[in-house]
Formats: C-alpha cells, sequence, structure tokens
C-alpha cells in the first residue's frame, strides 16, 4: 500500500495518507511530512539515514482526531523549522482521537546532507478529513506551501 | 466544482447570493474570462463561507485574482465592525505582511541593457533567497523585539536606508498595535534567524523597466518615467509571521466552543475583536507586520548597493528611491461609511492591496493629491503594474484592490506542465533573465501557472477601484 500521495489544490498542496491503522496512519504522515520538507543528497548513505540519529519523545493532544494530526504535525514542522531537526523515523506507541505520543529518531539538518525542497508554511484544517475505513485509516490534509 | 449560482450585477461585478448561514452577500470582481476560470476551484464557496462570520458588514468581497486559499479565498477582503465583529488568522493568512515595494532609478534601460546579467548574478549573491533561508543580519532578542516594534524605522536606525523610505511605506512601516509580549519564543526563535531573507515560492526580486505609461500626470507624481529602470520585491515576514499565525489559529480552533460561533471551515477560526484573545492576535499580528517591512527594507538597501558597485555609481547618480510599499496580507482598523455612518471596521486584506484614493489621510504628503500606488506584481517574467487607488474603492471594497495575477493550475499541475523543458530558457528567449534556487520553484510558478495580469487589472480599471498608470516588463528575476 502506497503510503502517501500528493493531491492538487490551486496555491497549496494537498496530499493524501493512508495507514492499516491509526498508529501507522500518524507515522506515515510524519515521513510523508519530511519527504515533502527535504531530500537527501547522494552522499547521505542510505544505512545512516536509518541508524544514525537521536530519539526524541513527543506527546501532542487534540480536540478530536482531525485536529490531533494537525497539532502533531505542526509539531514537526517546529520541531524543522524552530530547532532545525530531520525526523527519519517515527514509531507511534499511543494513539487515541485526543492524545498521541510518538518516538521520532532525528538529526541535525545539515547542508551537506540535506537538501531543502519545499518551505511548508503550515499544515491545515480546510478540507481536512481523518477517516476510518474497512481495512484502514485515510487523510486529507492541505499544506500552505 | 461550484453549486452556487453566481448573478452578473455588470461587466465587472458578479453576486454571490445570501443563502443558509451568510449573514451579507458576497461580490466577486470579475469579466467573463475570470468567471470561467473561478468554475475550476472553490474559491466561490469560499467567499460565501467567509459571510457566516459575525460582525461581517456588506459583502464579502473577492478580487479578480481571487483564487482558491484554505478558509478565506486568496483575492479575499471583508471588513468586521470592531463592537461585534471578529478577527481571524486565517483571513490575513500565513504570511503575515505579505507585500511588494517597488523602487525606481535614474537609470534607464539603455543605461543597462549590458549589465544585467551582472547586476542580476550579483544581486543573487547579496540577497539570501531560497527554501530556508537564512538571513546574515544576527539578531539578539533585544534588538528583535525592536524589529517587532518598529518595522522599518529599526532598519533604517540601523543604517538600512533613509528616512525618505519610511515616508514611502504604507503606515511609515510600523504598526503603532505590536506588542511583542504577545509572539510565542516559538516564534521569536523563527523571526532570529531570518530577517533580510527572501524566501521562495511566490517571492521574489526582479529588475524591471517601464514599459508604457498609462496616466502621465499620475506616472510623473509616482516618479516613473518610460524606459526607466525599477526593481520590484516580494516577500513577507518569514517563519515568525507563518509561527504567529500558526500559534493562534491553534488557540483559536481550541477555544472556538466558547465563543459559540458556528463555522463552515475550521480553518475559519476567529476570535471576537473585544476580547483578549482577539486583541491579542492583533498586537501580534502588528509585530509580524513590523517584522516584514524591517525585511524589505533589507533587501532594498542591499540592492542599493549592489546597483551602486557593479555600475560604479554614486547614491546620487544611481537616485534609487522607493516609491512605495504596500503589504497585501494584513487586517487592519480603518474607518469607512457603511450605511451612511461612519464606523470603526478591521478589514482584512488576504491576498489584497489596500488602494486609497487621493485626499485620503492616510496617504503620504507626497501621494495626497493624487492617490496611493497600488503595485502588482504579475507571473514570473512578465513584469508588473503600478495603479492607483481611486474614490470608489472607499465606497465599494473598503479601500481595496488585486494584489497579483492569481494562480489557475496548482503546483502540481504546474510542475506536471513544465517537465522536459526548461521554464529558464524559455523565459531567456523572452528577454527574462531567471536566478532561481531550486528548479521545482521555477516549474511551480511558471507563467501559465497565473491568470493573465492584464485581464485581472483591466476588471479593477474598468470597475473603478484602481486606475492603470504604468506597465512595467521584467529584465531579470530572482527566485528562491
Amino acid at each position: 500500500m502506497k503510503k502517501y500521495r500528493l493531491v492538487d489544490h490551486t496555491a497549496d498542496m494537498g496530499m493524501e495518507i493512508s495507514g492499516r491503522t491509526k498508529k501507522e496512519l500518524f507515522s506515515n504522515a510524519a515521513l510523508a511530512l519530511f519527504d515533502l520538507l527535504i531530500e537527501h543528497k547522494n552522499n547521505h548513505r542510505i544505512e545512516d539515514r536509518q541508524l544514525k540519529g537521536k530519539q526524541k519523545k513527543i506527546t501532542v493532544e487534540g480536540m478530536d482526531i482531525a485536529d490531533l494530526l494537525i497539532n502533531f504535525l505542526r509539531e514537526l514542522l517546529y520541531l524543522f523549522h524552530g530547532e532545525t531537526l530531520v525526523v527519519s523515523g517515527c514509531k507511534i506507541s499511543k494513539c487515541t482521537t485526543k492524545r498521541v505520543v510518538a518516538h521520532l529518531l532525528v538529526q541535525k539538518y545539515n547542508d551537506t546532507k540535506y537538501e531543502m525542497k519545499t518551505e511548508i508554511k503550515a499544515a491545515t484544517y480546510h478540507n481536512l478529513k481523518v477517516e476510518k475505513h474497512k481495512t484502514n485509516w485515510k487523510a486529507r490534509i492541505i499544506f500552505d506551501v | 466544482m461550484s453549486e452556487i449560482k453566481l448573478e452578473r450585477i455588470d461587466d465587472n461585478r458578479l453576486l454571490v447570493p445570501q443563502t443558509g448561514g451568510m449573514r451579507v452577500p458576497g461580490i466577486i470582481y470579475a469579466n467573463e474570462k475570470i468567471h470561467d476560470l473561478l468554475k475550476r476551484d472553490e474559491s466561490i464557496k469560499q467567499v460565501a463561507n467567509v459571510a457566516h462570520l459575525p460582525g461581517i458588514v456588506q459583502y464579502s468581497l473577492a478580487m479578480p485574482d481571487v483564487h482558491w486559499g484554505y478558509g478565506f479565498p486568496i483575492g479575499g477582503v471583508a471588513a468586521f465592525n470592531v463592537e461585534d465583529g471578529i478577527i481571524s488568522p486565517g483571513g490575513v493568512g500565513y504570511d503575515i505582511n505579505c507585500g511588494c515595494r517597488l523602487l525606481s532609478t535614474k537609470l534607464s534601460f539603455f543605461d543597462v541593457k549590458d549589465k544585467i546579467s551582472d547586476l542580476t548574478a550579483a544581486l543573487y549573491r547579496a540577497i539570501p533567497s531560497g527554501v530556508g533561508s537564512k538571513g546574515v543580519v544576527k539578531l539578539s532578542g533585544k534588538d528583535e523585539k525592536k524589529v517587532l516594534e518598529t518595522g522599518s524605522q529599526w532598519a533604517v536606525q540601523n543604517g538600512f536606508g533613509s528616512p525618505e523610505d519610511l515616508e514611502a511605506t504604507e503606515d511609515r512601516g510600523a504598526m503603532a498595535s505590536a506588542d511583542p509580549e504577545k509572539v510565542s519564543a516559538r516564534a521569536l526563535e523563527r523571526g532570529k534567524q531570518q530577517l533580510g531573507t527572501l524566501g521562495s515560492g511566490n517571492h521574489f526580486l526582479e529588475i524591471e523597466f517601464v514599459r508604457e505609461i498609462f496616466d502621465q500626470r499620475i506616472a510623473a507624481a509616482f516618479g516613473l518615467r518610460q524606459d526607466q529602470i525599477a526593481v520590484m520585491i516580494h516577500t513577507g515576514s518569514r517563519g515568525l509571521g507563518y509561527q504567529i499565525c500558526d500559534d493562534y489559529l491553534a488557540l483559536m480552533v481550541k477555544h472556538m466552543q466558547d465563543t459559540g460561533i458556528e463555522l463552515p471551515d475550521r480553518q475559519l477560526a476567529c476570535a471576537y475583536l473585544r476580547s483578549p484573545r482577539g486583541r491579542d492576535y492583533l498586537a501580534a499580528m502588528a509585530c509580524g507586520a513590523n517584522y516584514a517591512w524591517a525585511n524589505r527594507q533589507l533587501l532594498m538597501h542591499w540592492t542599493r548597493e549592489v546597483f551602486e558597485k557593479v555600475l560604479r555609481l554614486a547614491p546620487r547618480e544611481l537616485g534609487m528611491r522607493l516609491v512605495y510599499d504596500v503589504c497585501h496580507n494584513i487586517a487592519k482598523i480603518e474607518t469607512f461609511p457603511v450605511q451612511g455612518q461612519k464606523t470603526k471596521l478591521c478589514v482584512h486584506r488576504k491576498g489584497a492591496t489596500r488602494a486609497f484614493p487621493a485626499g485620503h489621510e492616510a496617504l503620504p504628503e507626497q501621494y495626497r493629491q493624487v492617490g496611493q500606488p497600488v503595485l502588482i506584481p504579475g507571473d514570473m517574467g512578465s513584469g508588473s503594474y503600478v495603479l492607483v487607488g481611486q474614490p470608489k474603492a472607499l465606497e465599494e471594497t473598503f479601500g481595496s484592490a488585486c494584489h497579483g495575477a492569481g494562480r489557475v493550475l496548482s503546483r502540481t499541475q504546474a510542475v506536471k506542465a513544465g517537465r522536459g523543458r526548461f521554464i529558464a530558457r524559455e523565459l531567456s528567449e523572452k528577454g527574462v533573465l531567471v536566478m532561481a534556487s531550486s528548479k521545482g520553484t521555477l516549474a511551480e510558478e511558471m507563467p501559465e501557472a497565473y491568470k493573465d495580469v492584464d485581464d485581472v487589472v483591466q476588471v479593477m480599471h474598468e470597475a473603478g477601484i484602481a486606475k492603470k498608470v504604468a506597465r512595467l516588463q521584467a529584465l531579470a528575476c530572482i527566485k528562491g
């Protein structure tokens, strides 16, 4: 199953994210966000992308599952823009409709390894959908770029 | 895509009838050609959605460059009574005080036509641009607060420009209501790193020349003449503004239930202007606006330095003067007649430019007799328009006009359309040199991705909102 795909929106960038479970949906959303934000340079060895880095635990709350997803992405965007951290792994240990606990693998952003791809201003609530389907979860988010 | 039935008022206006929970009707400035383009996206529905918000007066408006945003449409104008109305971070946008400034020079096209590539390369080196670009000005916490409080004035006091620049800036480059205490630590942290950067996306710095003058008298008052070299700068408040918007949006969404306001879209989250949260956002937003003015002031200062150095001219010989600086993502407390009564309103301009006519007290002395310069950048490489605000803008649009060409293709569609093409070469064949830090940006921003700026401006001109003064042609463009 494809973890995410880009969808059209005139001024901004839409994304559809899937996951077999709610936890997987959130962890795929984190990785999709960083796929949009950055590119790995050729000299950045694949094994280093996954293995090297620090663990970071974050807990995020929201009013409902949709708000929770936006708040989760907000937190990740700040890690990148405010603390210049790149998330290369994400494991969700707890996820209710109002609270998510994520264990992230983070590396400091470094010009020699990464290239910034898109400037994402924010994850928006506009046309936001987070839904459980028969066999999986799906979310649709519009990013302001 | 849109099911709302529009009614034509006249050649340049469409009515969005008041239905359901709408408190007022909507008006979209569009001729038939632009009307056809509107059918492609959800901007009409967004005009209707804005009309649901408490305290909105007269109409939910959209300028002819309107396109699908999130919450409010881009190109949207809405005014709310300060007594019982709201303020909405989404109605301002993430890039608080995104705006344009136009610089004129004493040079003509023939003086510099062989120096364009040297100038462009030197500007590209001097002005940090691109995704995540960082500034060379390192701000202390204390300095940053000064920037947030005093905007362009901080820049001028620190040697970036002259006091005359302030006269030619909307609000003299500083909104008085700014309070840095209302800005989060996160926003401050992001702001420290990015002052004096162009950024990416649709932001740019363009060398242009005056191709056509439509109104000699007003062009002369603006200091513009045929074949004159000018520079247009388009950028905003960078990460600081995005963070302020998002912080307050999160807060307002969280407390939306307390206000009892029902919203058709969470992105429209708002607070009453008289509530502490509404006032706090206004004070924080003003900080973002002031940062953006300081940012454009710094970029202008370096542009002057580059021109002087590359062309070996003294400042007086170059004569690079600020024609005007206007913001097009902002909420402002202004007074307009509503049903014959002067009323204090909070005017949201999201992708719309202030367009005050002659005689308005907010205008600097040099333009009070003619009206405010309205700066309209076109798509990449097509150049810009300078218009002047007209009396009808005060009657119909809360003193507002369009802000650009407006997108028609999404970024992904544009990238698809650009596959296998060399956008930079295509533009250079048209006589526009482009330097961009990312090929992706070039494709996303290709000319076909936008409406024809000539059409958009013509609607404003014919509707009597803002009159055409001059058309500038791009010679070189720096993109992030």
